[in-house]
């Protein structure tokens, strides 16, 4: 079997031209994972400029209208540009630095990750193009600017449907043309070996906080774990920590949409089959003689076929459970955290708080839920306005 | 007419330099794919790359992107495909090889997929997302069936090129550019060396393509390689002419094939 293979998952599905980077890149990453000066700088990044460690906040009032298990929120939101996204952001930047390059491009759907990437870059001076498909450049106007205003050159997609894997293709079409002086910084867990272990490994500073922030507060690990997932990055740097303790339950919220039997969601776990894709074997919501179909969610950052090959494998194994919330629910979660706890989630987050509060009522008062806020929904205000009718003049 | 049921890859390159072309099934319709196919073979092609249309084709221009969503948008898939190479193979025994994505074959049923093959005397599968590392994916079952899986060297494998080249079979696709597929208007890889390397430890023939468009740039590739594959500028003029590109595409095929002749 293939190179970074997570059960049958992962591999390395790439155009020959890409190969002896990939190779490259694993051989650079093992390297300076293990380089103490690299280590040191990227924590003193994480530290001083992403504003880690994020805090493990217990949200009371919560806890007491759901009446159930104590729920702690791990506050990813409160990072640098807002996201969990900064993390993977930083190592990659620093790595493809280290590695002599001197240009970086990367996808975006919501405009999370390209700003983050946008943000690295222009910390690092290094020059930095984003790939974004058209519809969601209309759908978050507001975050083309700002990627702008960093300096990076954004660049509309508008081949297929014009979203996040539209802007995943293009990229890696850039990437086959001008591979040289450029990483490719790809914003979750997915994509060829080694992408989906650097994405985890960066995002797994995540679960090693919960686990000492809780054993502090505490004193004994959480009885659950709750992320979103689309292609899965938050939810591995959540869960990877707790891997090997059986005992914490693992759970992904992929996105309904407008319900998993409609054609309009993008939970590929529930409705997903096995295939191959963007550089990985894993699950994809796909159909029609393996055409890869559009999917869909009121969350950009969600609105993904596929889903990372750890993932894939931790379903199979079943080591994680994965459910779904729709739309409505998520947006009812948006509201219901923002008015509870004065905490305005994004809407990737909201699928995950949206499933803690099906559940958390059930629970014993002892249990501990801990939900990974991902992001903070400032950038999502304008669509739920426009999602329950409201009219804002900017 | 086909009663000679053996048709190989290494047909193609028995008498002298192979002109290669590529086209995407179903763009504008299967029945045209046919009527194409059959046209550039009497105008000169020694091999037929058919690509079977995928939503995302990520190592694939703007040329070939625009087929894959023509084909798709009438709605071709695999079963299609496999018809309009029965109907090839009615009246043609051009050596023909499949240049796909993996998931499509994946989806299919790697065995289901390499038997039709092996039926409708389809010799290979190119497969842009299954590099060498990868190739154990569908070995077995490419052997059980004798499809050869041709394998792609591109102007960054370097030290990879022999490795690739000692296990290929029916020919090498040489990449002669970085990036995706399309017309260039000038070649700079130093295609001479790649080819020396392959040569050093294979006897298996090796085709240059991305980016080749003119008669000059064919000649000139003819005088290093085995092959000249051409794939954008024959979509293009598909593109272009439609339902009626059959006198184009022999004129351009003829003249592609005298360059290197
Ligand atoms: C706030 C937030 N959460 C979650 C995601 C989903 O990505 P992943 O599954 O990789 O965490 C995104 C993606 O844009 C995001 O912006």
């Amino acid at each position: 079997m293939s190179r970074g293979r997570f059960g049958v998952h992962g591999g390395q599905y790439m155009s020959e031209t890409l190969m002896n980077e990939l190779l490259n890149l694993e051989e650079q990453y093992n390297h300076f994972k293990e380089d103490p000066e690299f280590v040191e700088e990227l924590n003193t990044l994480l530290k001083e400029y992403a504003g880690r460690p994020s805090l493990l906040y217990y949200a009371k009032r919560m806890t007491e209208d759901l009446g159930g298990a104590k729920i702690y929120l791990k506050r990813e939101d409160l990072n640098h540009t807002g996201a969990h996204k900064i993390n993977n952001v930083l190592g990659q930047c620093l790595l493809a630095k280290k590695m002599g390059k001197t240009r970086v491009i990367a996808e975006t759907g919501a405009g999370q990750h390209g700003v983050a990437t946008a943000t690295a870059a222009a910390l690092l001076g290094m020059e930095c193009e984003v790939f974004m498909g058209e519809e969601d450049t209309k759908r978050q106007a507001l975050n083309v600017f700002r990627m702008e205003l960093l300096g990076a050159k954004v660049h509309t997609v508008t081949t297929g449907s014009k979203v996040l894997k539209d802007a995943v293709n293009d990229a890696f079409r850039e990437w086959i043309s001008r591979v040289d002086d450029t990483h490719y910084v790809i914003g979750s867990t997915m994509g060829p070996h080694p992408f989906p272990t650097i994405v985890r490994d960066f995002q797994a500073v995540i679960s090693e906080e919960i686990k000492e922030q809780i054993m502090e507060l505490e004193g004994k690990l959480p009885d659950m774990v709750i992320a979103c997932v689309g292609g899965g990055s938050n939810a591995m740097g959540a869960f990877y920590n707790f891997l090997e303790d059986e005992e914490v339950k693992l759970v992904g919220v992929e996105a309904a949409g407008k319900g998993i039997d409609t054609e309009f969601h993008a939970a590929t776990i529930a409705k997903g089959e096995l295939g191959i894709f963007h550089g990985m074997k894993s699950y994809f919501c796909q159909g029609n003689y393996g055409q890869i179909s559009p999917v869909y969610s009121i969350s950009a950052g969600l609105d993904y076929p596929g889903i990372g090959p750890e993932h894939a494998y931790l379903h199979d194994i079943g080591r994680a459970e994965y459910v779904s919330a729709t739309d409505d629910e998520a947006v009812e979660a948006f509201e219901y955290l923002s008015r509870m706890e004065g905490i305005i989630p994004a809407i990737e987050s909201s699928h995950a708080i949206a499933h803690a509060m099906r559940i958390a009522g059930d629970m014993d008062k002892d249990d501990i839920v801990v939900i990974n806020v991902s992001g903070r929904g400032d950038k999502d205000v304008a669509a739920i306005a426009r999602y329950k009718g409201v009219e804002l003049y900017e | 007419m086909s009663d000679k049921k053996d048709i190989k890859i290494a047909d193609a390159f028995k008498d002298g330099k192979a002109f290669i072309g590529f086209l995407t099934a179903g763009d504008p319709t299967i029945e045209k794919t046919v009527e194409y196919v059959l046209a550039m073979e009497e105008a000169g092609c020694d091999l037929v790359e058919i690509g079977i249309p995928f939503s995302d084709p990520v190592a694939e221009g703007p040329v070939i992107q625009e087929a894959n969503i023509r084909a798709l948008s009438n709605n071709t898939n695999t079963d299609d495909v496999f018809e309009a190479i029965r109907q090839i193979r009615e009246k043609s025994d051009v050596p023909l090889v499949f240049l796909t994505y993996i998931n499509p074959v994946f989806y299919y049923g790697y065995d289901k997929f390499f038997k039709r093959c092996q039926e409708l005397n389809v010799c290979g599968i190119i497969s842009p997302d299954l590099p060498y590392d990868e190739k154990d994916e569908i070995l077995e079952v490419t052997q059980k069936y004798g499809i050869d899986i041709i394998s792609l060297i591109a102007p960054t494998s370097k030290e990879r090129i022999q490795m690739i080249a000692r296990e290929a079979s029916g020919f090498i696709y040489v990449v002669s550019s970085l990036g995706v597929t399309g017309m260039r208007s000038e070649i700079r890889t130093d295609l001479e060396s790649i080819l020396k390397d392959i040569k050093e430890v294979t006897d298996v023939p090796a085709a240059v393509g991305f980016g080749i468009n003119t008669p000059e740039q064919a000649e000139n590739i003819a005088k290093v390689a085995d092959g000249v594959i051409v794939g954008s500028a024959i979509v293009n003029i598909i593109a272009e002419h439609g339902e009626n590109a059959k006198e184009p595409l022999v004129n351009y095929v003829k003249s592609m094939k005298d360059a290197i002749s």
